[in-house]
Protein backbone atom coordinates (compact mmCIF):
# COMPACT_ATOMS: atom_id res chain seq x y z
CA UNK A 1 0.00 0.00 0.00
CA UNK A 2 1.70 3.44 -0.90
CA UNK A 3 1.60 6.21 1.41
CA UNK A 4 -1.13 8.59 -0.64
CA UNK A 5 -3.24 5.30 0.01
CA UNK A 6 -2.96 5.32 3.69
CA UNK A 7 -3.16 8.71 3.85
CA UNK A 8 -6.94 8.68 2.41
CA UNK A 9 -8.03 6.72 4.68
CA UNK A 10 -6.84 8.78 7.91
CA UNK A 11 -6.61 12.40 8.49
CA UNK A 12 -4.66 14.40 11.29
CA UNK A 13 -7.09 16.65 13.60
CA UNK A 14 -6.37 20.39 12.34
CA UNK A 15 -5.36 19.41 8.68
CA UNK A 16 -7.45 21.36 6.13
CA UNK A 17 -7.79 18.91 3.62
CA UNK A 18 -9.80 19.16 -0.41
CA UNK A 19 -8.89 22.68 -2.79
CA UNK A 20 -8.01 25.92 -1.67
CA UNK A 21 -11.35 26.99 -2.06
CA UNK A 22 -13.18 24.63 -0.13
CA UNK A 23 -10.97 24.76 2.81
CA UNK A 24 -11.26 28.45 2.82
CA UNK A 25 -14.77 28.78 2.60
CA UNK A 26 -14.69 26.28 5.90
CA UNK A 27 -12.27 28.75 7.74
CA UNK A 28 -14.73 31.49 6.56
CA UNK A 29 -18.12 29.76 7.58
CA UNK A 30 -16.75 28.59 11.03
CA UNK A 31 -15.86 31.89 12.03
CA UNK A 32 -19.04 33.79 10.62
CA UNK A 33 -20.91 30.82 12.98
CA UNK A 34 -18.65 31.59 15.77
CA UNK A 35 -19.16 35.56 15.79
CA UNK A 36 -22.82 35.12 15.71
CA UNK A 37 -22.65 32.59 18.54
CA UNK A 38 -20.37 35.10 20.50
CA UNK A 39 -22.60 38.17 19.53
CA UNK A 40 -25.69 36.24 20.61
CA UNK A 41 -24.02 34.84 23.90
CA UNK A 42 -22.99 39.01 24.69
CA UNK A 43 -26.71 39.90 23.88
CA UNK A 44 -28.15 37.30 25.96
CA UNK A 45 -26.24 38.18 28.75
CA UNK A 46 -27.19 42.01 28.45
CA UNK A 47 -30.83 42.18 27.67
CA UNK A 48 -33.49 41.73 30.36
CA UNK A 49 -35.66 40.52 27.34
CA UNK A 50 -35.58 36.86 28.35
CA UNK A 51 -36.56 35.00 31.37
CA UNK A 52 -33.62 35.88 34.24
CA UNK A 53 -33.30 32.22 35.59
CA UNK A 54 -32.84 30.86 32.21
CA UNK A 55 -30.18 32.92 30.77
CA UNK A 56 -27.15 30.80 32.43
CA UNK A 57 -27.85 27.76 30.93
CA UNK A 58 -28.95 29.43 27.68
CA UNK A 59 -25.54 30.51 27.90
CA UNK A 60 -23.75 27.23 28.85
CA UNK A 61 -25.23 26.51 25.44
CA UNK A 62 -24.54 28.91 23.28
CA UNK A 63 -20.95 27.72 24.89
CA UNK A 64 -20.81 24.41 23.92
CA UNK A 65 -22.68 25.08 20.61
CA UNK A 66 -19.44 27.36 19.41
CA UNK A 67 -17.06 24.45 20.83
CA UNK A 68 -18.51 22.48 18.18
CA UNK A 69 -18.30 24.84 15.53
CA UNK A 70 -14.74 25.44 16.46
CA UNK A 71 -13.96 21.86 16.74
CA UNK A 72 -15.85 21.27 13.32
CA UNK A 73 -14.55 23.95 11.54
CA UNK A 74 -11.41 24.92 12.62
CA UNK A 75 -10.08 21.60 13.90
CA UNK A 76 -11.73 19.69 11.16
CA UNK A 77 -12.79 17.04 13.38
CA UNK A 78 -16.01 15.16 11.78
CA UNK A 79 -17.80 12.13 11.88
CA UNK A 80 -16.71 10.99 8.60
CA UNK A 81 -15.40 7.03 8.31
CA UNK A 82 -11.06 8.72 7.91
CA UNK A 83 -12.17 10.89 11.87
CA UNK A 84 -12.71 7.97 14.27
CA UNK A 85 -9.54 7.84 16.20
CA UNK A 86 -9.95 11.69 16.69
CA UNK A 87 -13.60 11.64 17.72
CA UNK A 88 -12.64 8.44 19.69
CA UNK A 89 -9.95 10.11 21.70
CA UNK A 90 -12.70 13.56 22.08
CA UNK A 91 -15.34 11.75 23.50
CA UNK A 92 -12.90 9.96 26.32
CA UNK A 93 -11.76 13.80 27.07
CA UNK A 94 -15.36 14.86 27.02
CA UNK A 95 -16.11 12.39 29.73
CA UNK A 96 -13.27 13.07 31.41
CA UNK A 97 -13.99 16.82 31.58
CA UNK A 98 -17.66 16.03 32.35
CA UNK A 99 -17.03 13.81 35.22
CA UNK A 100 -14.08 16.29 36.90
CA UNK A 101 -16.81 18.88 36.43
CA UNK A 102 -19.60 17.57 37.13
CA UNK A 103 -18.80 15.37 40.04
CA UNK A 104 -16.95 18.34 41.67
CA UNK A 105 -19.79 21.32 41.59
CA UNK A 106 -22.40 18.42 42.68
CA UNK A 107 -20.25 17.07 45.65
CA UNK A 108 -19.07 20.28 46.61
CA UNK A 109 -22.30 21.74 46.59
CA UNK A 110 -24.03 18.82 48.64
CA UNK A 111 -21.04 19.06 51.25
CA UNK A 112 -21.64 22.62 52.10
CA UNK A 113 -25.42 21.89 51.87
CA UNK A 114 -25.17 19.00 54.13
CA UNK A 115 -22.28 20.41 56.72
CA UNK A 116 -25.23 21.80 58.35
CA UNK A 117 -23.72 25.25 58.62
CA UNK A 118 -24.93 28.34 57.22
CA UNK A 119 -23.96 29.48 53.99
CA UNK A 120 -21.74 32.64 55.37
CA UNK A 121 -20.06 30.32 57.50
CA UNK A 122 -19.23 27.94 55.22
CA UNK A 123 -18.24 30.92 53.13
CA UNK A 124 -15.51 32.19 55.81
CA UNK A 125 -14.24 28.28 55.99
CA UNK A 126 -13.21 28.20 52.80
CA UNK A 127 -11.21 31.33 52.22
CA UNK A 128 -8.78 29.88 54.95
CA UNK B 1 7.18 -3.39 0.35
CA UNK B 2 9.43 -5.69 0.74
CA UNK B 3 9.49 -9.59 0.67
CA UNK B 4 11.18 -9.94 3.44
CA UNK B 5 8.94 -7.58 5.72
CA UNK B 6 6.04 -9.73 4.04
CA UNK B 7 7.25 -12.83 5.69
CA UNK B 8 7.30 -12.16 9.02
CA UNK B 9 3.60 -10.27 8.85
CA UNK B 10 4.50 -6.45 9.10
CA UNK B 11 2.51 -5.97 5.52
CA UNK B 12 -0.12 -7.63 3.64
CA UNK B 13 -1.15 -7.74 0.48
CA UNK B 14 -4.13 -6.45 -0.44
CA UNK B 15 -5.57 -10.29 -0.93
CA UNK B 16 -4.55 -11.16 2.35
CA UNK B 17 -6.67 -8.46 4.17
CA UNK B 18 -7.54 -9.63 8.17
CA UNK B 19 -9.88 -7.11 8.27
CA UNK B 20 -8.42 -5.42 11.01
CA UNK B 21 -7.90 -2.20 9.67
CA UNK B 22 -4.98 -0.53 7.84
CA UNK B 23 -1.75 -3.01 7.66
CA UNK B 24 1.11 -1.34 9.12
CA UNK B 25 1.77 1.95 11.26
CA UNK B 26 0.34 5.69 10.17
CA UNK B 27 2.66 7.73 8.22
CA UNK B 28 4.24 10.32 10.75
CA UNK B 29 2.19 13.11 9.24
CA UNK B 30 -1.21 11.48 10.94
CA UNK B 31 0.44 9.95 14.07
CA UNK B 32 2.12 13.32 14.85
CA UNK B 33 -0.96 15.07 15.13
CA UNK B 34 -3.18 12.75 16.64
CA UNK B 35 -0.25 12.18 19.81
CA UNK B 36 -0.48 15.96 19.72
CA UNK B 37 -3.98 16.42 19.88
CA UNK B 38 -4.35 13.53 22.92
CA UNK B 39 -1.98 16.46 24.52
CA UNK B 40 -4.18 18.78 23.68
CA UNK B 41 -7.37 16.77 25.24
CA UNK B 42 -5.44 16.15 28.45
CA UNK B 43 -4.64 20.38 28.15
CA UNK B 44 -8.95 20.45 28.47
CA UNK B 45 -8.59 18.08 31.07
CA UNK B 46 -6.53 20.03 33.41
CA UNK B 47 -8.51 23.72 32.67
CA UNK B 48 -11.91 21.11 33.35
CA UNK B 49 -10.28 21.26 37.10
CA UNK B 50 -9.54 24.49 37.15
CA UNK B 51 -13.01 25.25 36.27
CA UNK B 52 -14.20 22.95 38.69
CA UNK B 53 -11.84 24.90 41.28
CA UNK B 54 -13.40 28.41 40.41
CA UNK B 55 -17.06 27.00 40.32
CA UNK B 56 -16.70 26.06 43.58
CA UNK B 57 -14.88 28.80 44.82
CA UNK B 58 -16.96 31.67 43.23
CA UNK B 59 -18.54 32.65 46.02
CA UNK B 60 -15.93 32.58 48.31
CA UNK B 61 -15.16 36.14 48.34
CA UNK B 62 -14.38 36.89 51.91
CA UNK B 63 -16.52 40.02 51.84
CA UNK B 64 -14.27 40.96 49.27
CA UNK B 65 -14.78 42.19 46.03
CA UNK B 66 -17.97 40.04 43.93
CA UNK B 67 -17.64 39.02 40.33
CA UNK B 68 -20.31 41.36 38.94
CA UNK B 69 -18.21 44.13 40.55
CA UNK B 70 -15.03 43.35 38.88
CA UNK B 71 -15.44 42.56 35.17
CA UNK B 72 -15.52 44.58 31.89
CA UNK B 73 -17.70 43.03 29.01
CA UNK B 74 -16.47 45.56 26.42
CA UNK B 75 -12.92 44.54 27.57
CA UNK B 76 -13.76 40.91 27.26
CA UNK B 77 -15.45 41.71 23.74
CA UNK B 78 -12.56 42.98 22.17
CA UNK B 79 -10.45 39.67 23.93
CA UNK B 80 -13.36 37.46 22.36
CA UNK B 81 -13.07 38.72 19.06
CA UNK B 82 -8.87 39.12 18.96
CA UNK B 83 -8.21 35.58 19.94
CA UNK B 84 -11.26 34.24 17.25
CA UNK B 85 -9.90 35.95 14.27
CA UNK B 86 -6.39 35.20 15.24
CA UNK B 87 -7.66 31.61 15.50
CA UNK B 88 -9.12 32.12 11.68
CA UNK B 89 -6.17 33.55 10.25
CA UNK B 90 -4.05 30.70 11.86
CA UNK B 91 -6.43 28.36 9.87
CA UNK B 92 -5.73 30.39 6.20
CA UNK B 93 -1.57 30.15 7.25
CA UNK B 94 -2.49 26.23 7.68
CA UNK B 95 -4.29 26.39 4.02
CA UNK B 96 -1.43 28.47 3.01
CA UNK B 97 1.40 26.43 4.33
CA UNK B 98 0.04 23.36 2.92
CA UNK B 99 0.57 24.50 -0.84
CA UNK B 100 3.96 25.98 0.33
CA UNK B 101 3.08 29.19 -0.34
CA UNK B 102 5.96 31.36 2.14
CA UNK B 103 4.67 35.01 1.34
CA UNK B 104 0.88 34.00 2.52
CA UNK B 105 1.82 31.59 5.39
CA UNK B 106 4.64 34.39 6.90
CA UNK B 107 1.82 37.29 6.70
CA UNK B 108 -1.29 34.93 8.33
CA UNK B 109 1.39 33.86 11.11
CA UNK B 110 2.18 37.24 11.59
CA UNK B 111 -1.08 38.30 12.01
CA UNK B 112 -1.99 35.69 13.83
CA UNK B 113 0.81 36.69 16.33
CA UNK B 114 -0.38 40.29 16.47
CA UNK B 115 -3.57 38.95 17.00
CA UNK B 116 -2.81 36.71 19.99
CA UNK B 117 -0.93 39.81 21.60
CA UNK B 118 -3.77 42.12 21.47
CA UNK B 119 -5.67 39.91 23.14
CA UNK B 120 -2.53 39.22 25.95
CA UNK B 121 -2.15 42.71 26.39
CA UNK B 122 -5.87 43.81 27.23
CA UNK B 123 -5.46 40.49 29.78
CA UNK B 124 -2.77 41.23 31.43
CA UNK B 125 -3.89 45.06 31.56
CA UNK B 126 -6.75 43.92 33.43
CA UNK B 127 -4.84 41.91 36.17
CA UNK B 128 -2.54 44.87 36.33
CA UNK B 129 -5.83 46.85 37.18
CA UNK B 130 -7.58 43.61 39.49
CA UNK B 131 -4.53 44.03 41.63
CA UNK B 132 -4.34 47.82 41.63
CA UNK B 133 -7.59 48.34 43.16
CA UNK B 134 -6.43 45.61 46.04
CA UNK B 135 -8.09 42.82 44.17
CA UNK B 136 -5.01 40.49 43.47
CA UNK B 137 -4.91 36.39 44.18
CA UNK B 138 -4.14 36.63 47.44
CA UNK B 139 -7.53 38.74 48.83
CA UNK B 140 -9.59 36.08 48.62
CA UNK B 141 -10.67 32.32 47.28
CA UNK B 142 -12.30 33.37 44.81
CA UNK B 143 -9.67 35.39 43.19
CA UNK B 144 -7.13 32.95 43.64
CA UNK B 145 -9.23 30.84 41.61
CA UNK B 146 -9.80 33.60 38.85
CA UNK B 147 -6.51 34.41 38.67
CA UNK B 148 -5.33 30.29 38.04
CA UNK B 149 -7.95 29.96 35.74
CA UNK B 150 -7.64 32.68 33.43
CA UNK B 151 -4.04 33.36 34.22
CA UNK B 152 -3.45 29.40 33.16
CA UNK B 153 -5.00 30.02 29.75
CA UNK B 154 -3.06 33.40 29.42
CA UNK B 155 0.32 31.79 29.92
CA UNK B 156 -0.81 29.17 27.54
CA UNK B 157 -1.42 31.91 25.21
CA UNK B 158 2.12 33.37 26.10
CA UNK B 159 3.69 30.08 24.75
CA UNK B 160 1.77 29.75 22.23
CA UNK B 161 3.11 33.26 20.88
CA UNK B 162 6.57 31.77 21.53
CA UNK B 163 6.27 29.05 19.11
CA UNK B 164 4.47 31.33 16.71
CA UNK B 165 7.35 32.92 16.30
CA UNK B 166 9.47 29.95 16.29
CA UNK B 167 7.47 28.19 13.64
CA UNK B 168 7.79 31.44 11.03
CA UNK B 169 11.63 31.19 11.95
CA UNK B 170 11.74 27.89 11.12
CA UNK B 171 9.55 28.08 8.11
CA UNK B 172 11.52 31.16 6.62
CA UNK B 173 15.27 29.63 7.04
CA UNK B 174 14.27 25.78 6.31
CA UNK B 175 11.21 25.90 3.89
CA UNK B 176 8.39 23.71 3.95
CA UNK B 177 10.05 20.24 4.64
CA UNK B 178 8.01 17.54 5.74
CA UNK B 179 8.98 17.66 9.79
CA UNK B 180 8.53 21.90 9.72
CA UNK B 181 4.92 21.51 8.43
CA UNK B 182 4.43 18.71 10.76
CA UNK B 183 5.28 21.17 13.68
CA UNK B 184 3.09 24.10 12.23
CA UNK B 185 0.26 21.50 12.28
CA UNK B 186 0.72 20.94 15.60
CA UNK B 187 0.92 24.39 16.07
CA UNK B 188 -2.86 25.35 14.76
CA UNK B 189 -4.30 22.64 17.14
CA UNK B 190 -2.92 23.95 19.88
CA UNK B 191 -3.94 27.50 18.97
CA UNK B 192 -7.30 26.37 17.88
CA UNK B 193 -7.31 24.25 21.44
CA UNK B 194 -7.15 27.84 23.57
CA UNK B 195 -9.91 29.64 21.53
CA UNK B 196 -12.32 26.67 22.75
CA UNK B 197 -11.06 27.02 25.99
CA UNK B 198 -11.24 31.05 26.22
CA UNK B 199 -15.08 30.22 24.90
CA UNK B 200 -15.71 28.38 28.26
CA UNK B 201 -14.02 31.54 29.82
CA UNK B 202 -15.79 34.20 28.25
CA UNK B 203 -18.89 32.35 29.01
CA UNK B 204 -18.26 31.05 32.64
CA UNK B 205 -16.40 33.82 34.48
CA UNK B 206 -17.20 36.45 32.37
CA UNK B 207 -20.95 36.39 31.29
CA UNK B 208 -22.86 34.37 33.70
CA UNK B 209 -20.22 36.25 36.31
CA UNK B 210 -21.57 39.67 35.63
CA UNK B 211 -25.04 38.60 34.74
CA UNK B 212 -27.79 41.04 36.88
Amino acid sequence: MTEPELERTNVAPGQPHDTLLSETVAYVIGLGLALVLTGVSFWVASTSALWGPGVAVGLVVLAIAQMGVHLVFFLHITSGPDNTNNVLALAFGVLIVFLVMVGTIWIMAHMNANMGISPELMNLQMQH
Amino acid sequence: MTSEAATIGLTHGASEDTGLGQRGPQSKSIVVPYGFWLFVLSDMVLFSALFATYATLVHATDGGPVTSQLFDRSLVAVETVSLLLSSFVCGLAMVAAKRANMVWTQVWLVLTGLLGLVFLVIELREFAGLVAIGAGPQRSAFLSSFFTLVGCHGAHVTAGLMWIGTMSAQIWAKGFQPHIVRRLLCLSIFWHALDIIWVAIFTIVYLIGTLP
